[in-house]
Order: C-alpha cells, then sequence, then structure tokens
C-alpha cells in the first residue's frame, strides 16, 4: 500500500510566548520546530501499515524551505521520500487553500505515476487546531475520509503489496480502522483509497536510528512551487492571554506539610468518607 | 438563529460539553452573522434569537427536560435507521438537509463535533471556525497554539460553522421552557453510509476512567521515575474516589495508556482539584486544566511553572509526599 502523509511545521512551544511585531503571528525566532504530534502518530501509523504490506511512505508539506527538516525527520525514522510545497508563510492559507493544494499534487504525482491508496494526517495541527484539511481534502479527491483513528489494519482480501499501484485513481481493497468515540472503540471498514485523519494514543512513534538519519540526508525531496493564496484566513489578529501573578501558597515543604494538604482536601469536601 | 448540535451519553443525557456549548450559544448575543439576526429572531428579548437543538438518534424524555432547563425552545430530532450506526457523512448531511440557511450552527469541540462541524461546513461551501472561546464586537475570539494564544477572526458568510473550545463557559440552567419537538422525514444517501461504524468496543472507552468527570484528579507525570512509580499516587486517587491523569511524557514512555493523558492532546478536564504530581506545567498540559477550580501542585522544583500556577503547593519529593498524604488521610479516618 503506498501512502502519503501529510505533515505540518509547527513551533515546538513549552512555555508562555511573545507575539510578532504585527501582531498576528508568534514570534518563532527563540523557538525550535518540530511536526504536530497526531502527525507523528501518522508517519508511525504509515510506517507500520507500509511494512505490513510491502508498500512506501511519502511525506508531504506545505511549508517554509525548513519545513524539509520535518520531512527529512519523518524519513530518519522510516518513510521513504518527501514533497515540499513551498510557502513562505503558510499562515496566509486557511485550511480549505492547504486541502485544495494537497489535493492538486496527489492529482499531479498519480499522473506522474506515483499514486496513493491512503493520504494520513493528524486531526489538527499543534498551532491553528483548525480539524479541517483532512476532512476538505477528502472531499476535494472524492475519497471517504475518518478523523480521530489510531490503529489501522490492512484487510486481507487483496489490497497487499502495491495495490493499484498501476491505477491513476489509487488502489483497491480496504483496511480496518479503529478510533476513539464516545462510547468507546470505533471500528470501521474503509474502502481505498481513503482519507484518514489520525488522533494520537494509539501508537508510540519511534525513534530514528543512525542508519536512518544517514539515509534522510540523501532523500529524494520533490518540490512544488507555493501556491497562490486562496480564499486566504479570515485572522484579524492574535491576542494572548492575561498573565496572571502567581498566587501559590506553599503549604511546606517534604512529608511535613501533608496535613496541611489533607486540611485543603476536606476543606472542598473530595475525601471519600 | 442558533442550532447546536447535541450529544447525548449511552444513558440518554446531554453531555457536560454540549450543556457547555448551549448556554455559550444562549448567552452570546453577538454570535450571529451580520444581517443574520434581524430576519431569525424569534423569541422576543432574546437578542441571539433562539436557541435550538439538533439531537440524532434516541431523545428520551429526560433529554427534552434537561435541554428545557438550559433554554433549549425548539428540538430538532433526526432519527432513521440509517443513522443508528455513526457516520459522519450521512449524520453531517441529516443536519445539513434541516440547518437554517443563516445563522449559526455549532457544536461543542470534541471529537464528534469537531467533525461533523467540519464535514458541514464542506457541504454548505462555509469556512468553519474551531475552538471558539468567546464573540463580541470584534468578532470571533478562538483558542490556537494549543490555548497559549487566541486568534480574533471574523468569517464570511450568512451561516457561521463553529466548535466551541471545552470548558469555554460553565453550563447554566435558565427560565425551563418546554421545548417544541420536530421530527423529520429523511433521506440518506447510501454514499454517505460508507463509513459508517462497524462495532464498538465499549470495554475500551476512551474515558473508561471517568477522567473528565472525576471531582478529583490526581496527575502525575516525568516525576513518578518510572513505570512502577505510580503506587502513592494511586493510593490518593482511591482515598479521593478520583481518577488518575497524566503528562504526555509518560503516555510517551509507555507507562500509561493515552486515554489517561491530560492535555491539548488528551482530556480536558474540570475536576474541583487538580493535584499535580512531578508535572512541570508545560502550555499543553495547561490546555488540559484550565477548568479545574483548585490546583494543587507537588514538584522538587519550586521554580516549575506548575508551582507557580497552582493555588496550593508543597515542595518536595512526590513519593514521600504522597505517602505522607496518604497516611494522614487514612489517620483521620480512623
Ligand atoms: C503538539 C504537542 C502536544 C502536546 N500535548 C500534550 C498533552 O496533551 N499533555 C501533556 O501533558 N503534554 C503534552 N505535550 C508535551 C508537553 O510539552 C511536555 O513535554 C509534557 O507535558 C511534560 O511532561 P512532564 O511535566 O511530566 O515532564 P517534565 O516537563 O519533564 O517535568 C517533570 C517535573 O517533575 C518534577 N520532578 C522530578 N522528580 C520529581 C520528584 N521525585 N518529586 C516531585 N517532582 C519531581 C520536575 O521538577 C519537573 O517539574 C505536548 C507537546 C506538543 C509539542
Amino acid at each position: 500500500m503506498n501512502i502519503l502523509v501529510c505533515i505540518k511545521r509547527v513551533p515546538d512551544i513549552a512555555g508562555a510566548v511573545t507575539l510578532d511585531d504585527a501582531g498576528t503571528g508568534i514570534d518563532e525566532s527563540g523557538l525550535g520546530h518540530t511536526m504536530s504530534s497526531h502527525e507523528e502518530c501518522a508517519v508511525e501509523l504509515a510506517i507500520q501499515t507500509a511494512a505490513a504490506t510491502g508498500g512506501t511512505v511519502t511525506v508531504l508539506t506545505v511549508g517554509p524551505a525548513e519545513a524539509v527538516e520535518q520531512l527529512r525527520a519523518a524519513v530518519a525514522v522510516g518513510a521513504n521520500d518527501g514533497i515540499l510545497i513551498e510557502a513562505a508563510d503558510p499562515s496566509v492559507f486557511g485550511p480549505e487553500d492547504i486541502a485544495q493544494v494537497i489535493g492538486d499534487v496527489v492529482r499531479d504525482r498519480a499522473e506522474a505515476g506515483q499514486s496513493f491508496d491512503l493520504v494520513l494526517l493528524g486531526n489538527d495541527a499543534a498551532d491553528t487546531g483548525d480539524f479541517q484539511v483532512g476532512i476538505r481534502l477528502a472531499y476535494d479527491l472524492e475519497y471517504p475520509v475518518l478523523t480521530n483513528i489510531q490503529m489501522l489494519t490492512p484487510a486481507e482480501d487483496g489490497s497487499g503489496p502495491g495495490a493499484g499501484a498501476n491505477s491513476t485513481a489509487g488502489g483497491s481493497g480496504s483496511v480496518e480502522a479503529r478510533g476513539i468515540g464516545p462510547a468507546g472503540t470505533e471500528i470501521f471498514a474503509l474502502d481505498l483509497p481513503a482519507v484518514v485523519a489520525v488522533q494520537e494514543g494509539g501508537v508510540d512513534p519511534r525513534y530514528p536510528s543512525i542508519t536512518g538519519r544517514m539515509k534522510a540526508k540523501k532523500a529524494a525531496i520533490v518540490e512544488y512551487d507555493a501556491p497562490e493564496p486562496g480564499t486566504g484566513n479570515p485572522r484579524i489578529r492574535l491576542e494572548l492571554p492575561e498573565v496572571k501573578a502567581s498566587a501559590v501558597t506553599i503549604l511546606g515543604e517534604g512529608p511535613d506539610a501533608a496535613p496541611a494538604l489533607v486540611d485543603v482536601l476536606e476543606e472542598i469536601g473530595v475525601i471519600r468518607p | 438563529m442558533t442550532y447546536v448540535f447535541v450529544e447525548t451519553d449511552t444513558s440518554g443525557d446531554v453531555t457536560l460539553t454540549s450543556a457547555e456549548a448551549i448556554t455559550f450559544a444562549r448567552t452570546n448575543t453577538h454570535l450571529l452573522p451580520d444581517g443574520a439576526a434581524a430576519t431569525s429572531r424569534r423569541v422576543a428579548g432574546d437578542p441571539s434569537g433562539s436557541t435550538e437543538g439538533v439531537v440524532v438518534g434516541e431523545l428520551t424524555d429526560d433529554a427534552v427536560a434537561q435541554l428545557g432547563r438550559l433554554g433549549v425552545s425548539v428540538i430538532h430530532h433526526l432519527e432513521h435507521p440509517d443513522l443508528e450506526d455513526y457516520s459522519a457523512a450521512a449524520w453531517a448531511q441529516a443536519i445539513v438537509d434541516i440547518a437554517p440557511e443563516s445563522g449559526t450552527l455549532l457544536a461543542s469541540g470534541t471529537p464528534r463535533g469537531m467533525e461533523l462541524m467540519a464535514h458541514v461546513a464542506v457541504r454548505t461551501g462555509q469556512a468553519m471556525a474551531a475552538n471558539i472561546v468567546a464573540c463580541d464586537d470584534d468578532g470571533l475570539l478562538r483558542q490556537v497554539f494549543g490555548g497559549t494564544a487566541f486568534e480574533r477572526l471574523r468569517l464570511d458568510g450568512d451561516l457561521h460553522v463553529l466548535t466551541i473550545a471545552g470548558h469555554a463557559c460553565n453550563p447554566e440552567e435558565t427560565t425551563p421552557v418546554t421545548p417544541e419537538v420536530y421530527d423529520y422525514d429523511l433521506t440518506i444517501a447510501e454514499a454517505d453510509l460508507a463509513t459508517r461504524v462497524q462495532r464498538t468496543e465499549a470495554e475500551v472507552a476512551d474515558d473508561a476512567s471517568g477522567l473528565t468527570s472525576a471531582r478529583a484528579v490526581v496527575g502525575a507525570g516525568r516525576g513518578v521515575g518510572s513505570e512502577n512509580g505510580f503506587g502513592e499516587v494511586l493510593e490518593l486517587v482511591d482515598h479521593l474516589g478520583g481518577a488518575l491523569g497524566v503528562s504526555r511524557v509518560v503516555t510517551g514512555l509507555g507507562w500509561r495508556p493515552h486515554s489517561e493523558q491530560v492535555g491539548q492532546t488528551g482530556s480536558r478536564i474540570s475536576p474541583d482539584v487538580y493535584i499535580a504530581c512531578g508535572i512541570s506545567g508545560a502550555i499543553q498540559h495547561m490546555a488540559g486544566i484550565e477548568g479545574a477550580k483548585t490546583l494543587v501542585a507537588i514538584n522538587t522544583d519550586a521554580e516549575a511553572t506548575m508551582v507557580q500556577r497552582a493555588d496550593y503547593a508543597i515542595i518536595g519529593d512526590l513519593h514521600e509526599v504522597v505517602a505522607a498524604v496518604n497516611e494522614e488521610i487514612v489517620r483521620r479516618k480512623q
């Protein structure tokens, strides 16, 4: 099964952030970058699924030239190659634009003989949290779509190695997908080609090996030019939450402080009688 | 008017997050797109127009009464054999079929709510804004960067499709009304059933631990030290009749399952008390505990963000401190 995973370069934030001069973005100068966490799991799921079916994993990002780092990080853990759609400032694109751009590239790759049976993305990106790109992409490609998925198992019905490799419309066959629902784990049978948005939690992303890192340096990255800004992003500005002054009451140090905490818990009324 | 997609739990009751979304819709006078308000106001004296609920599947008498207490004047009830097993496309199309052409359509920002609103947005040709926390003269305000920052935005179009961030407001009852219930003859397209749920395994429910409903949550982070380091913490959970919540480092290391993770990519909780043991307070973790009424930190580092943000803190080794807390609780019970 040939799988495309769409990932996004996002700032790696641990503490408070500051805004840029325009007030429409955060100041990224002192921050490292990473891929969104749901997407780390999407990459892992893709690698496992491709390995089980003798397929390939291609990673794609719409981002600045530096986003090649995230593509290479995915290759270092097992992806085969990458696609960079270079956009100096991807924040000017809304979810509709991104879905359209990815859809165009999927069609373009199919024409060039590289069709994908499955397109994976994260449910939502760590920065914008839009939760729409996967669903909008699926409508654009006219594929079925699932979200909140944590596990994929290829069906044993011939959807194995290279299924659909010769078809520009993508693959055939199906996968079993498991995701979280309000009443428990939901199980779906998904016909391919399809789009799946992944939720963190089903698999643990692996760490790159030395050979993986070596391979990543040499991996083929296909580049596409920046898309035309489309419907745009309706952002007016960013605002930061008020920084609350610390109002902590230190109950004490070490085990001696335990009775003071039990007093607090009794006052709140949460100790089971 | 404002339509709210209402989620119900396995016993048919309105979920807490849906009650929050309804309250948000009812109390936000700025929620309607420009121009939509004037034509769609149906309830005199209510500047936001009426708040109407959309329920897919079984509608219990209790849910109708609950919705009435939350101020929902009309319930659009979508029931059809083909909607019994969840299929996002089919549910979304059913909602689109009965949705107003102008006004606001919103859901709580749960996985279901997010998924359905995204499908609805595509099918109605609208933009969608996720994780809204407020709405005023300046437009909509939504959480971005996992709650580190807010984005101000305006949506075009006559129908606004939104999701409301968890705990953006407290659920509030109002003067009870008796909702009118509208039933519909629905036609479900076969194509929209392609991604229907085949089966559900209830025993591994994501919230089997009761994390999101517990009054007391004990949080455990990397500070517990190892997979075997949860003994004292679990005993405290037991004394409080609460739930265990963990940081992403803990799930990432495989010490505990992801269903126990609290934060941006885990559960968002609003207990009466959250006791964070050995958790530094990274922004993505804090995003999950904003709703906690009282925050207690137990940490060796007095400078940790969690300690600075807490209402109460004890500086020290969590194993020693939590063991002493457990002993003290047992002693007082005797
Ligand atoms: C996109 C994204 C999404 C994320 N989503 C989440 C999420 O949903 N939830 C989440 O939690 N994180 C999330 N994270 C990760 C987050 O950034 C932090 O890495 C994580 O929360 C840190 O976990 P921690 O506090 O347990 O570990 P650390 O940051 O390592 O902190 C450990 C703390 O334990 C204290 N300590 C050590 N030993 C002891 C002891 N014996 N007794 C008492 N205290 C001790 C230390 O002083 C320190 O404060 C996300 C990150 C990204 C990039």
